[in-house]
């Protein structure tokens, strides 16, 4: 075992010109028990960022506190500094419901609204106010939905339930839904893992499509997954980020013996 | 042999079965050594025991009310019933008095008739009771025997007992059914009488109450009025105007609070504590409703220049029954909120919808359709609510929308055509009976949409 795994991970990327977010030190118990502990990292502007790790080590956790999420767990309490452009997210001057403008969030289950695709879309704008009349909601609501990749799809049926759709057509919704209030960030909780290989294709394309606009932090516990979509890999192990740095680095030439050891597929 | 005695006997030879049959088995289950019995002694014994008592207890169930007819058949055929005079009420009480002598509740009797009766009830009596408790006695045997026969090693009666239990609480449930179907049947039966004496559509849609029918023509009030629509329209203004105005908006308030923003420790203890307003006896609400409630309203209406205002309100009974059904909309918006998955929550809070904004536009539009439901059923029980109306309503059959006047509802009418000295022929007392039909329709089908629209709902998640 290798000694670098206890306190700091093992870092190395070439440095980027300015983060869009950055995390230091950051530890989250729930009650007493600590979540995550000591995560120091920094998600790129271009890149797509992976979290990758057995189930329980934490990944979710973290992620959800680049957004604030965790806010709605009633014992859950985050230590140390998070930083959006520079921001201190945990700062009290922060408006949670700014943030969460900005850093968007799509899940692990597709979950819209029982509402129609329409209404789905444009329920973000709408609270934001950001369109002043009819044909800018139109707008919005079109050009997330293309970018979503959905607009061919439903196009012809904008006023029909966005629960009667398929799986893969809801969580695209989801993601048409955040990409709506025009968000710096777009997190997503293993966006995949409730849908069938074809859907997963399709929201993988998508992630690619949206690569640059965004920055895009994805969870995953699919390792092929995190191999054909994401840029940079973070390893979680335990409530400790192992190791983070290039995707291809992280798959073909883990540093951390515990990173090739579930990469190789000897636990997780 | 009484009947108290006979079952008695029965369960007493139930009992001796289950005793003879759990010694043989557990004797066999010796013996047998290595070989495993199907079943436990003890469901062994119950299998005999119940064979022994259940068709010997069904057939005493059965006879006791036959044979009673049977005796009265043969006593109205011997030669000595045909002495009885012709006027029915007469001739039932000396049928009564003789059966009373004959059974040995009473030493002698007020007519001389009763006394040659009762000899002729006494042998008919005497008779089929003998009849009945020989064959329950041979009933009891015969199943206990049967059953006694069958005890052996590898007799499944584990499963059969199984399924005898499960007959037991199907007869259980069923004893409910078939009483509400009692219910509706003599609500139907009384109703269908008052019908022939008053036009149905004069019930439903005349505007005159006012039940009473003179014996002579030249009597007071001898122009009954039989029009239920002042009832109706109270019943609606009370409990599906008034106390929904309170309860509706104080319900679910408490419910979205209870839900999104209590704490844990805060909910813990609340909660319980809405609940208990449901547990307050509604008469404790029908004096507080009369005696507290008001004369406030009154006093405010007077106040505010309100020359009607009374001191029986359809206000004070509407506010009060308000606060009595605020633990069901609440529980039921409750129930209905908590279904809302937390990943509609999630999704609205992840957009940036602030928690209010969350509940108004995704929580609340997503349990709508429970929440209706809810309120449903709190119409349907506010309609059916009669003590509270009953202290605080009035009589006053008054059409009016002035909630500071009196009015009057289907159940308070009810209980006043119904308390005190009544014939139960005249179409006043039979009125009571068409109004609970109406009333009855009316909650059933609340209830049914209510239930439908619920279930239907709870699927949407599932």
């Amino acid at each position: 075992m290798n000694d670098m795994q206890t306190m700091t991970a093992e870092t190395r990327l070439s440095n980027d010109a300015a983060p869009k977010m950055t995390a230091r030190d950051v530890s989250v118990y729930y009650g007493a028990k600590k979540a995550i502990d000591c995560v120091s990292i920094d998600v790129s502007q271009e890149h797509v960022t992976a979290f990758i790790g057995p189930s329980g080590c934490g990944k979710s956790t973290f992620l959800r506190t680049l957004n604030r999420m965790n806010d709605t767990i009633a014992n859950a309490r985050v230590d140390g500094a998070i930083e959006l452009d520079g921001e201190n997210i945990y700062a009290p001057s922060m408006d949670v419901v700014q943030l969460r403008a900005r850093v968007g969030m799509v899940f692990q289950k597709p979950n819209p609204f029982p509402k129609s695709i329409y209404e789905n879309v444009a329920y973000g704008p709408r609270i934001h106010g950001l369109a002043a009349g009819r044909s800018e909601m139109d707008a919005i609501v079109e050009q997330s939905l293309k970018r979503a990749g959905l607009w061919e799809e439903v196009k012809d049926r904008l006023q029909e339930s966005g629960t009667a759709l398929s799986g893969g057509q809801q969580q695209r919704l989801c993601i048409a839904r955040a990409i709506a209030v025009e968000p710096e960030v777009i997190l997503m909780d293993e966006p995949c893992s409730a849908l069938d290989p074809i859907a997963t294709a399709k929201i993988e394309e998508l992630i690619h499509e949206l690569r640059g606009r965004y920055a895009i932090v994805i969870v995953t516990h699919n390792m092929q997954q995190a191999a054909r979509v994401s840029q940079r890999t973070a390893f979680f192990h335990l409530g400790n980020l192992v190791e983070y740095g290039e995707t291809s680095e992280i798959f073909t030439n883990p540093r951390v013996e515990r990173t090739k050891d579930y990469i190789t597929g000897r636990y997780g | 042999m009484s009947s108290l005695a006979l079952f008695l006997i029965v369960l007493g030879l139930a009992a001796l079965g289950w005793l003879m049959a759990r010694a043989r088995a557990m004797a066999f289950r010796r013996v047998a050594g290595g070989q495993r019995a199907h079943s436990l002694p003890n469901y062994h014994g119950w299998y005999v025991a119940l064979w022994a008592a259940l068709p010997a207890l069904l057939f005493i169930a059965i006879w006791t009310p036959v044979s009673g007819n049977l005796v009265s058949e043969e006593v109205m055929s011997s030669p000595a019933a045909s002495s009885l005079p012709p006027f029915e009420m007469q001739r039932m009480a000396i049928l009564r008095e003789a059966r009373e002598i004959a059974e040995g509740d009473r030493p002698g009797g007020f007519n001389p008739q009763s006394s040659e009766i009762a000899t002729v009830y006494k042998s008919a009596l005497g008779r089929y009771r003998m009849i009945g408790a020989v064959v329950a006695l041979l009933l009891a045997f015969a199943g206990g025997a049967f059953a006694f026969t069958r005890v052996s090693p590898h007799f499944r009666a584990r499963t059969k007992v199984e399924r005898l239990v499960m007959a037991a609480l199907l007869g259980a449930s069923t004893i409910a059914i078939v009483t509400t179907a009692g219910i509706i049947a003599s609500l139907l039966f009384e109703s269908v009488r008052f019908f022939s004496l008053v036009n149905p559509l004069e019930f439903l849609f005349g505007t005159h109450w006012s039940p009473q029918i003179a014996i002579r023509a030249d009597q007071a009030g001898s122009s009954g009025g039989f029009g239920a629509i002042p009832l109706f329209w109270g019943t609606i203004f009370i409990g599906a105007i008034i106390a929904m105005i309170v309860a509706i908006p104080l319900g679910l308030m408490s419910a979205i609070y209870l839900t999104q923003y209590a704490k844990p420790a805060v909910r813990k203890w609340m909660k319980p504590l809405l609940e208990m307003l449901a547990g307050v006896p509604t008469v404790v609400y029908g004096y507080f409703a009369a005696l507290t409630v008001a004369p406030l309203i009154r006093d405010f209406g007077k106040a505010i220049g309100i020359a009607s205002a009374t001191s029986e309100s359809a206000l004070a009974a509407g506010l009060v029954m308000g606060i009595m059904i605020i633990p069901f909309v609440s529980s039921m918006a409750d129930d209905s909120i908590t279904a809302v998955p937390q990943a509609m929550r999630d999704g609205s809070l992840a957009m940036g919808a602030t928690t209010s904004e969350t509940i108004r536009k995704v929580i609340v539009p997503a349990a709508l359709p429970g929440i209706v439901g809810g309120v449903l059923l709190a119409v349907s029980r506010a309609i059916g609510e009669t003590m509270i109306v009953v202290m605080a309503a009035g009589l006053a059959a008054n059409l009016t929308a002035n909630p500071f006047a009196s009015v009057t509802t289907v159940t308070t009418q009810i209980v006043q055509l119904l308390t005190g000295d009544q014939e139960f022929d005249s179409a006043k007392t039979l009125a009571a009976f068409a109004l609970g039909l109406v009333l009855f329709i009316v909650t059933l089908l609340l209830n049914i949409v209510a239930l439908r629209v619920v279930k239907k709902y709870r699927e949407a998640y599932e």
